[in-house]
């Protein structure tokens, strides 16, 4: 009986230990995170508009309604392609480079050091500045891409990346890729430290080459991070808008509008009812894709994540 | 052995690897490059010439003389470093406790918890931006840099506390037990034996932070009206909105606002890795 109590009220003990340690960090993300997405959501059921704020009125579906209703001004299956050619694409390029150069930068070499701090260097900068960045190189009549290009061969004459339907979205994915290599390499390059070498060694005694050395160690043993690292990946490149708000906002006519950029147009002409309708679309997607994935991979132990 | 002479395969290789590397790292740096070409040349004429102008043939430091002086920068500048730099401190301090109970503890509602870090990643920033605003006024912190500070640490603790926690999982528990045996408290244990130990943990989920708020530009843009409070994002962001853009002081600012999160960052890039995936390794 006596024992029994002892571990009762360690385990309470330990529980109150828990709870104030987290209570910090709870207070401040439910107040300032969570609590304001709540007022967000209710936002999306209702014609909540600034410039006429005093006539907010719940209106039900009805933004959810306009949203997924196609129209001449507003196409929404387009932007949802737009955002899935975006995210893929970009998810894609960025993981194989930087894949690879994990890969390359493993073996160390004299400066290794000092080549991953400049070659990371992309990774410091937001999005945003990124994004101006890139409009200036694109620029169509004294951006240095062109000249780049022309002096090379191959185009003739310069070209308006941003400024037409048909590139602007592509351009700027590649600016994205660009931005998001250093992201996987310095994830990857981290797990790849944690291979232990006598695993490759083992296996090279076996008569295991490079290409099977690598699909039967090196993935099988980094693979958690592969999972992670994909999965955050995806969010952050789905929700990140700031790219493409420094260099096109969305244009031209609409071409290189994504989800979250479209939602910036709307918050931005202070139509807050439409744009939080957005953002909760957002949220469902990203919800639905995110458990998916876990399931899909057998991460579900977040208490690993 | 025949360790002396290697096989040609290796010369190869290590050929190979280094143009691609040295590929790469001309592709990373070429942006840079232009952006600080463009911001060091003194006349309109030398930015928009067409076939462009590589290497500036008047360098002068004009654009950011003008940036600094009649464009106000030195004081964004400063309210960027304040906002940020209290914004973080505040995020890691909060993040130590939490993290550091996610790393040593199970309990049941751990996945929970740690599900609401994830969702916080999902959700959209312009969907909170309002209510944000509107929670500011109604305590008389909005258009106020401690507002913005609130802001910016309550959105990185999520991202810290995940961060941390890998860094304290690489720290074996017997430490603290064995501290805890000469008389230590939990407490004590964790900031006289288990800190010390994750000084660059600590270090890069500072710095890490840091550069998110020095980065951010929406939420200071919606919080932030006065001039003399916006920070160095927000006006670029202004510069971008004008039909005519004036590309060698916009680069300046380019400039001054990568500077100093670049340089922070190559500090850390060793361990940036590691507080991440150190749980899923684990795992």
């Amino acid at each position: 009986m006596k024992k029994m109590t002892g571990r009762t009220s360690k385990r309470s003990r330990d529980r109150r230990f828990i709870f104030l340690m987290l209570l910090p960090a709870f207070i401040f993300i439910g107040i300032f995170t969570y609590y304001p997405l709540l007022k967000g959501v209710t936002m999306a059921f209702q014609d909540y508009n600034l410039f006429n704020i005093n006539n907010t009125k719940w209106v039900g579906l009805d933004n959810f309604r306009q949203i997924l209703t196609p129209s001449a001004m507003n196409n929404f299956y387009q932007v949802l392609y737009n955002t899935l050619k975006w995210v893929i694409a970009s998810l894609f390029f960025q993981f194989m480079i930087g894949f690879a150069l994990a890969l390359l930068l493993n073996k160390p070499f004299r400066g290794v050091g000092l080549y991953k701090g400049i070659a990371f260097m992309p990774y410091a900068v937001s999005g945003f500045v990124i994004g101006i960045v890139w409009r200036w190189m694109y620029n169509g009549t004294s951006g240095v891409l062109n000249d780049l290009l022309m002096r090379i061969g191959i185009i003739d004459q310069p070209i308006g990346f941003l400024a037409q339907t048909g590139t602007a979205l592509n351009s700027v994915i590649v600016a994205n890729v660009w931005y998001g290599i250093p992201f996987f390499t310095i994830m990857i390059g981290a797990a790849l430290q944690g291979v232990p070498e006598d695993l490759y060694e083992a296996a090279k005694v076996d008569g295991a080459g490079v290409f099977r050395r690598f699909f039967s160690i090196t993935i099988p043993f980094i693979k958690p991070v592969l999972v992670l690292t994909l999965l955050l990946r995806v969010i952050w490149i789905f929700n990140m808008p700031d790219m493409i708000y420094s260099m096109t906002n969305g244009g031209p006519a609409g071409s290189s509008r994504i989800l979250t950029s479209y939602m910036i147009e709307y918050i931005y002409s202070n139509d807050y009812g439409m744009g939080s309708a957005f953002g909760v679309i957002i949220m469902i997607i990203l919800s639905i894709y995110t458990l998916i994935y876990l399931k899909f991979t057998k991460f579900e132990n977040l208490g690993d994540y | 052995m025949s360790r002396k002479r290697k096989k040609p395969q290796y010369y190869v290789g290590n050929i190979l690897r280094f143009l691609l590397l040295a590929g790469y790292l001309t592709v990373v740096l070429f942006p840079f490059f232009w952006i600080l070409s463009t911001a060091v040349k003194g006349s309109q004429a030398e930015i928009y010439a067409y076939p462009v102008i590589y290497w500036p043939e008047h360098p002068s430091l004009k654009n950011f003389a003008d940036i600094i002086r009649i464009g106000n920068f030195g004081n964004y500048f400063l309210n960027s470093f304040l906002t940020a730099g209290i914004g973080a401190t505040g995020a890691v301090l909060v993040s130590i406790f939490a993290a550091y109970v996610l790393a040593r503890f199970d309990f049941k509602i751990k996945g929970a918890v740690l599900f609401l870090f994830l969702f916080t990643q999902m959700i959209p920033i312009f969907i909170s931006l309002a209510p944000q605003y509107q929670m500011l006024s109604k305590l008389g912190l909005s258009n106020t840099r401690q507002g913005l500070c609130l802001i910016y640490m309550s959105s990185m603790i999520p991202y810290s506390i995940v961060n941390l926690r890998g860094f304290f999982q690489g720290i074996p528990v017997s430490l603290e037990e064995a501290a805890t045996i000469d008389g230590c408290t939990r407490i004590q244990a964790l900031f006289k034996v288990v800190l010390p130990l994750i000084k660059p943990g600590i270090a890069t989920t500072y710095i890490f932070s840091f550069i998110n708020a020095w980065n951010d530009v929406f939420t200071a843009n919606m919080m932030i009206s006065s001039d003399e409070l916006k920070t160095i994002p927000v006006a670029l962001n202004s510069f971008i909105l004008k039909f005519d853009i004036k590309w060698g002081e916009l680069s300046a600012g380019v400039m001054l606002s990568i500077i100093p999160s670049v340089i922070l960052f190559a500090f850390i890039q060793k361990y940036m890795g590691q507080g991440l995936t150190a749980g899923a390794v684990k795992g």
